[in-house]
C-alpha cells in the first residue's frame, strides 16, 4: 500500500510539473523575451533535419500498403481501387502516426538527451544564473518548431506514401496510372483531410513538450541522461498513439 | 511608488559606503525531505571583501550559494543581496538581482554548443541591447584579462579543465557584476592549474573591486587566495604577491559542518583553532 501511495504521489507530481511546463511554454510563446535565432535554428533541426527519415518511412509505408492491399483487393476483384485505400490510410492514419513516431525517435530522444545533459552539467543553472529563463530559451523554440513542422512533414510523408503506392500499383499490380490517381482523389473527403492535418499539430506539441519535460527532470548523472532519453521515446510514442485515438474520437463525434 | 524610490535611493546610499554588507544570510534553513542541509546559517559579506566557505562534501556549501542566486529557495530565514530580499522574489524578479551576481559552477558549466566567444558574451548577446561590436570588444577585453585571448574561437571541448574554469570566470565577469560566487572552482584541477584559477579570483577581487564568496574544500587554494593580493606595476603588468596584513583581514573563513557554522574568522584564527573537527580538517 505505501508503495502504491508513493507511486500515485509521484505520478501526480509528474503530471503537475508537465502541466506547469506547458503553461510556462504558452506564456513564453506569447511574451518577451523571445529568442528568434533559436526558433529558426530549431525549425531547421526539427523540420529539415527530419526530412530524410520521414521521406523514407513514408515511401516504404505507401509501397507496403499498396502491395498488401493489392493482394486483399484481388479476392474481390477490386484491384483498381488500391489508390483509394492507400490515400485514405495514409492521410487519415498512417501518415500522421508514423511521421509522429519517427519524430519521437529522432527529435524526442535528441531533445531529452540534450536538455538532460545540460541539467546534469549545471548548464541549466548557469542559464538561470545568467538571467535566462530556460523555458523561453530551450522549450519555446522547440515547441514552436515541433508544432509547425510536424504537420508539414506529415503532408510530405502522405504525398510520398501515395507516390510509393503508385509505383507498386503501376509496376507490380499492373494498375493503370490514371485509374490509380483517379481512385486516390475519389477516396478522399474533406473531413479526412482535416483529420489528417489536425492530428500532427497535437502530436508535434506532445512529442516536444514531453521530451523537454523529461529532459528538464533529469537527475543521476550520465546514467540519468540515458534513462531520460529512453523515457522520452517511450512516453512520447504512447502519447502519440493515445492522442491519435482521442483526436479520432473527437472528429468522429463532430463530423458523423 | 515614491516611497519605493526613496527606499531604493537609501539602499544605494548605504551600499556605496565602505564596509556595507552586500550579502546577508540571516538564520537560513533548508531541508530536502528528511535530510536537513542548512540548519541555521547566518553570515554576511562586506563590499569588496572575500568570504571563503569551507566544509566537507555534503555540508551545505554549494546549497548556500544556490540559495543566494535564487536557484534554490530556503525553507526559513532571510537572504539579502545588494539590499534586496531575494528569498521572497519570483523567478522573473530574480533576473534583475542576478545582473549583479556572477557565478562560477563546478566544472565550469560552459555551453557545449557555443564557442568561447559566444560563451563569454552570452549574457551581453542574449539579455542586453548592447551593440554587437561593443559586446565583441568586451569579450576580447575579459579574455585578455584572463590570458585566454588566443582561444576565443575554440569550442569548450577543445580546452583543458583549467582553461574551462577560467573561461567560466570570464563569462561571469563579462557583464561586470559586483559580486562573484565561486562554487568549487578549483576542484579536480592539478595544483599548478588550480593556482592559475586562484590568480584570476585574486585579480578580480583586487583590481576590479569585486566582492567574492568562495565555496571550496581545497585548503591550499583557500589559503592561497586569502594570503595573496594582486597589484599592477608601473608598466601595467599584474603581479600576484603575498598580501599585506590589512589585505589578509579582508578575507574571512566560514567552516560549515552538518548545516551549521562552526567557525568564522580570518586565516590566522582558523589556523589557531583548537576545535578537533577543524584541526582534523586542516590536517
Amino acid at each position: 500500500m505505501p508503495l502504491l501511495i508513493r507511486w500515485l504521489k509521484s505520478a501526480a507530481q509528474e503530471v503537475q510539473e508537465y502541466a506547469s511546463l506547458t503553461c510556462a511554454t504558452f506564456t513564453g510563446a506569447f511574451s518577451r523575451p523571445f529568442y528568434r535565432h533559436d526558433v529558426v535554428e530549431q525549425f531547421d533541426l526539427i523540420g529539415v533535419g527530419s526530412l530524410t527519415v520521414v521521406l523514407l518511412s513514408g515511401l516504404f509505408t505507401g509501397m507496403a500498403l499498396a502491395s498488401q492491399s493489392g493482394l486483399t483487393l484481388d479476392q474481390f476483384g477490386a484491384r483498381p481501387v488500391v489508390g483509394r485505400l492507400v490515400s485514405a490510410s495514409m492521410i487519415k492514419e498512417l501518415g500522421p502516426v508514423l511521421t509522429a513516431l519517427m519524430l519521437t525517435g529522432r527529435i524526442g530522444s535528441g531533445i531529452a538527451a540534450e536538455i538532460g545533459s545540460m541539467v546534469v552539467g549545471d548548464q541549466i543553472n548557469a542559464l538561470r544564473a545568467l538571467g535566462t529563463d530556460p523555458v523561453r530559451k530551450l522549450v519555446v523554440p522547440r515547441m514552436l518548431a515541433g508544432f509547425i513542422m510536424a504537420p508539414v512533414l506529415t503532408v510530405i510523408s502522405d504525398f510520398i506514401g501515395i507516390l510509393g503506392g503508385w509505383v507498386v500499383a503501376r509496376y507490380q499490380l499492373q494498375v493503370n496510372s490514371s485509374l490509380y490517381w483517379a481512385s486516390v482523389t475519389k477516396g478522399l473527403y474533406m473531413h479526412d483531410v482535416w483529420m489528417g492535418l489536425s492530428k500532427p499539430f497535437v502530436f508535434g506539441f506532445l512529442i516536444v513538450t514531453i521530451a523537454c519535460h523529461v529532459g528538464l527532470r533529469t537527475s543521476g548523472g550520465t546514467a540519468g541522461v540515458g534513462k531520460a532519453t529512453t523515457l522520452s521515446v517511450v512516453a512520447g510514442s504512447v502519447a502519440v498513439i493515445a492522442a491519435d485515438f482521442f483526436v479520432t474520437q473527437i472528429f468522429i463525434g463532430f463530423i458523423f | 511608488m515614491q516611497t519605493d524610490a526613496r527606499t531604493a535611493e537609501y539602499v544605494r546610499h548605504i551600499l556605496s559606503e565602505t564596509g556595507a554588507p552586500v550579502v546577508v544570510f540571516d538564520h537560513v534553513q533548508l531541508a530536502f525531505d528528511e535530510k536537513v542541509v542548512l540548519k541555521d546559517v547566518t553570515f554576511s559579506l562586506i563590499k569588496g571583501h572575500t568570504k571563503i566557505i569551507l566544509g566537507a562534501s555534503g555540508s551545505g556549501k554549494s546549497t548556500a550559494l544556490k540559495i543566494l542566486v535564487g536557484l534554490l529557495r530556503a525553507d526559513a530565514g532571510v537572504v539579502w543581496v545588494n539590499g534586496q530580499r531575494v528569498d521572497q522574489l519570483a523567478e522573473g524578479q530574480l533576473m534583475a538581482v542576478r545582473n549583479d551576481l556572477g557565478m562560477i559552477f563546478q566544472e565550469g558549466a560552459l555551453f557545449d554548443s557555443l564557442t568561447v566567444r559566444e560563451n563569454v558574451g552570452y549574457k551581453l548577446y542574449e539579455e542586453t541591447t548592447m551593440p554587437l561590436e561593443e559586446v565583441g570588444k568586451r569579450v576580447e577585453e575579459v579574455l585578455g584579462f584572463i590570458d585566454l585571448a588566443e582561444h576565443i574561437d575554440k569550442m569548450p571541448s577543445e580546452l583543458s579543465g583549467g582553461q574551462r574554469r577560467r573561461v567560466a570566470i570570464a563569462r561571469a565577469m563579462a557583464f561586470k557584476p559586483s559580486i562573484m560566487l565561486y562554487d568549487e572552482a578549483t576542484t579536480g584541477l592539478d595544483p599548478i592549474t588550480a593556482t592559475t584559477v586562484d590568480d584570476e579570483m585574486i585579480k578580480l577581487r583586487d583590481l576590479e573591486n569585486v566582492s567574492s564568496l568562495i565555496v571550496t574544500h581545497q585548503l591550499r587554494d583557500a589559503f592561497y587566495v586569502a594570503t595573496h593580493m594582486a597589484v599592477r606595476d608601473a608598466q601595467g603588468h599584474v603581479q600576484i604577491q603575498p598580501a599585506t596584513p590589512e589585505k589578509e583581514r579582508e578575507t574571512e573563513f566560514i567552516m560549515l559542518r552538518d548545516g551549521l557554522i562552526i567557525f568564522e574568522g580570518d586565516a590566522a584564527s582558523l589556523r589557531r583553532s583548537t576545535d578537533p573537527y577543524i584541526v582534523n580538517f586542516l590536517s
